[in-house]
């Protein structure tokens, strides 16, 4: 039997900035809270289809695990964590940008 | 120092408006990532975790002030305000954007500096000794090599597209301070009979399946050089996996059809190649070595070193630990450490990296070194001239008295930067740093080299670290393994593994009990680490790190 399709997101590195990206259903965000959750597989694909044709736009495609209990999608993996974060020797990357908001 | 030629300085600046365009055609869509991948490795861009990545050359880790200088600019202009100096001679910047970068590359070639083969399966930055021309037991400079094997090797029309990437090293010095071992090509040089000539060492590396070189030819005479250089590489070409990115490297090819069979194969091609040089090549290398002709060194009184040395304890415990001897009298190397307690290592603001560059162009003759274990070189300073820097290195956070102790940790960017880690680094060695100062014990400890990887490529140098540290990820946590008894010097061996791996809040304390039981085991304070641990071997260092087992054994 086919293992069961766990909840993910798609998400990429910005063309032009480098940094990492999440699909929203019309678009990208750099903010993964507001990331589109995917529960479905074939859907999934679909999204996937759709992420890597934008090759003007984004680098590196690819669909990340995320639990997505708690109503927002949060990393799984420390590596999707650091990801959503930013290094841990500085307050760079999306940590820096959060912490102007 | 070397200076661009008309030929050089065209050259690069051909390539940066090849790249300039090639990024804009990336930007309008007319490349895809899948084109424009190669082109932009070529030139020294990575695509990282959260951002780009762009790795500068610094050939055989030589600057001027002017060139430092520029480094720091670019940090405040196009990243942010800092530069990671990393354990093959570059400089890295975190941060850069894509439609930057051209601007960054014209930047550089102002002050004759690139990012030309920092990446791709192409022969890297060549690296060396970096105290060359300056440590008192050096025979040869071997930047002039340095320079010949860089010009050679960019854009050499065969070796454009290698099996995997190639990494030449070279050391004038019986002190190997250039890991030549663990390189494809490691070079050292030597006299024979009063005739200058290389020993050429084939087949070292680390990554997942290290291995110390082994030597090809015991002498090779000096004008054989880059015909010899060009039928290893010629002959690896030809001969190295292609199939499998895990065996590509020469090491696997030196191991898999054996030294013998490499070295005939050398020979056969080299009797071949030789004929084509025709002495232009010596030619060269006699013009560069004119422009690394030795400072004029100064005579002048060691009193106002000597009286520092006497009445200030901090400039003393520095002096001891960070200046080594220069062949010249009177003169000293400086060392100057990018690894405060806590700190980042290999990191230095656009402020540091100003400060060092008016240090070299006021104290130093205007030379400064990046050294593998990244940490920044004043190769040729009067000792005169000692607690005037040392004063200006304090006070610009670059004062730290560490060299060669536990906490000059090498470690990789890791996972908080490079996307092919497995585990992060840069915490794990700012946290031992943090910890061993904590404690006050780092100078009676004495020489200790820890060296940390973020994944079995082994960028940190695990493999030759007294003590080695690979972080990887164990089911979704970081782990981090140790090996012991490693050493990158002219006795380079690689590090044996001491048992199961610890995780990240585990990992500090085992250090610690480790450390500590080498006080107990030392026969002698003199005998260092690597010693009582070749002496003892590794039980008593396990049984340190593995108290619990040991109880439940008995």
């Amino acid at each position: 039997m086919a293992r069961a399709f766990t909840p993910k997101v798609v998400t990429a590195n910005d063309l032009l900035k480098g940094d990492v990206i999440y699909q929203t259903a019309d678009g990208w965000t750099r903010n993964l809270a507001l990331a589109e959750v995917l529960t479905d597989e074939a859907d999934a694909d679909l999204r996937m289809i759709d992420a890597s044709q934008q090759t003007d736009r984004v680098v590196g495609v690819y669909l990340a695990d995320v639990d997505a209990s708690g109503g927002t999608p949060k990393p799984t993996h420390f590596r999707e964590d650091f990801r959503a974060t930013g290094p841990s020797n500085y307050a760079h990357g999306k940590q820096e940008a959060q912490a102007h908001v | 120092m070397y200076n661009y030629t008309d030929f050089d300085a065209a050259f690069i600046q051909e390539r940066n408006a090849q790249f300039r365009s090639q990024v804009e055609r990336r930007i309008d869509g007319s490349l895809t990532e899948d084109e424009f991948k190669p082109l932009r490795l070529m030139n020294g861009l990575y695509l990282q975790l959260h951002a780009y990545m762009l790795r500068v050359a610094i050939p055989y880790g030589t600057l001027n002030s002017r060139q430092m200088h520029k480094l720091a600019d670019i940090a405040d202009r196009w990243d942010k305000g800092y530069g990671h100096f990393t354990t093959r001679q570059n400089i890295q910047y975190n941060w850069p954007e894509l439609r930057d970068v051209p601007d960054m590359l014209d930047a550089l070639a102002e002050v004759q500096m690139h990012a030309i083969q920092t990446s791709g399966n192409t022969i890297r930055n060549v690296t060396a000794d970096h105290f060359a021309g300056a440590s008192a037991d050096g025979i040869a400079d071997p930047r002039p090599v340095a320079e010949l094997i860089r010009q050679w090797s960019t854009d050499h029309p065969e070796f454009q597209f290698l099996p995997r990437k190639f990494k030449v090293a070279v050391t004038g010095s019986s002190t190997d301070r250039a890991v030549t071992k663990a390189h494809d090509i490691g070079l050292r040089m030597v006299e024979r009979d009063g005739e200058a000539g290389f020993e050429v060492i084939v087949g070292g590396g680390l990554g997942r399946t290290p291995m110390i070189g082994k030597v090809l030819r015991e002498f090779l005479p000096r004008e054989d050089l880059l015909p010899y250089l060009e039928s290893i590489v010629s002959v690896y070409n030809v001969l190295g996996r292609r199939d499998n990115k895990y065996k590509a490297r020469i090491k696997i090819t030196v191991h898999e059809n054996g030294l013998e069979d490499i070295r005939a194969r050398v020979e056969e091609r080299f009797a071949l190649v030789r004929p084509l040089f025709t002495g232009v090549d010596q030619q060269m290398l006699a013009a560069i070595e004119s422009d690394f002709a030795a400072p004029k060194f100064r005579e002048k009184s060691l009193a106002t070193f000597e009286s520092a040395y006497t009445n200030d304890p901090v400039f003393r415990s520095w002096a001891d630990t960070n200046v080594s001897d220069h062949r010249a009298p009177g003169y000293a190397i400086v060392s100057i450490s990018l690894k405060a307690h806590g700190a980042t290592p290999g990191d230095a603001t656009s402020e540091q990296m100003r400060e060092m560059a008016e240090l070299a162009r006021a104290y130093g003759h205007d030379e400064l070194r990046i050294s593998h274990e990244q940490n920044v070189i004043l190769p040729h300073v009067h000792k005169s001239d000692l607690p005037a820097i040392h004063a200006r290195l304090k006070a610009a956070g670059l004062g730290t008295a560490n060299i060669g102790l536990i906490s000059d940790i090498i470690a990789c960017p890791g996972m908080d930067y490079c996307a092919l880690a497995t585990a992060r680094s840069i915490p794990i060695a700012q946290e031992i740093a943090t910890r061993f100062d904590e404690l006050k014990l780092e100078h009676d400890v004495g020489p200790l080299k820890i060296k940390i990887s973020g994944c079995i490529n082994a960028c940190g140098h695990h493999h030759v670290g007294h003590i080695g540290i690979l972080g990887l990820d164990r089911a979704g946590v970081e782990n981090y393994q140790i090996t012991l008894g490693g050493d990158g010097s002219e006795d380079a061996s690689i590090g044996e593994r001491a048992g199961p791996g610890f995780s990240a809040e585990e990992i500090i304390p085992a250090i610690e009990r480790l450390v500590l039981a080498y006080l107990d085991l030392r026969s002698e304070p003199a005998e260092t680490f690597l010693e009582t641990y070749r002496r003892l071997g590794l039980a008593p260092f396990k049984a340190a790190l593995y108290p619990e087992t040991q109880a439940n054994a008995a």
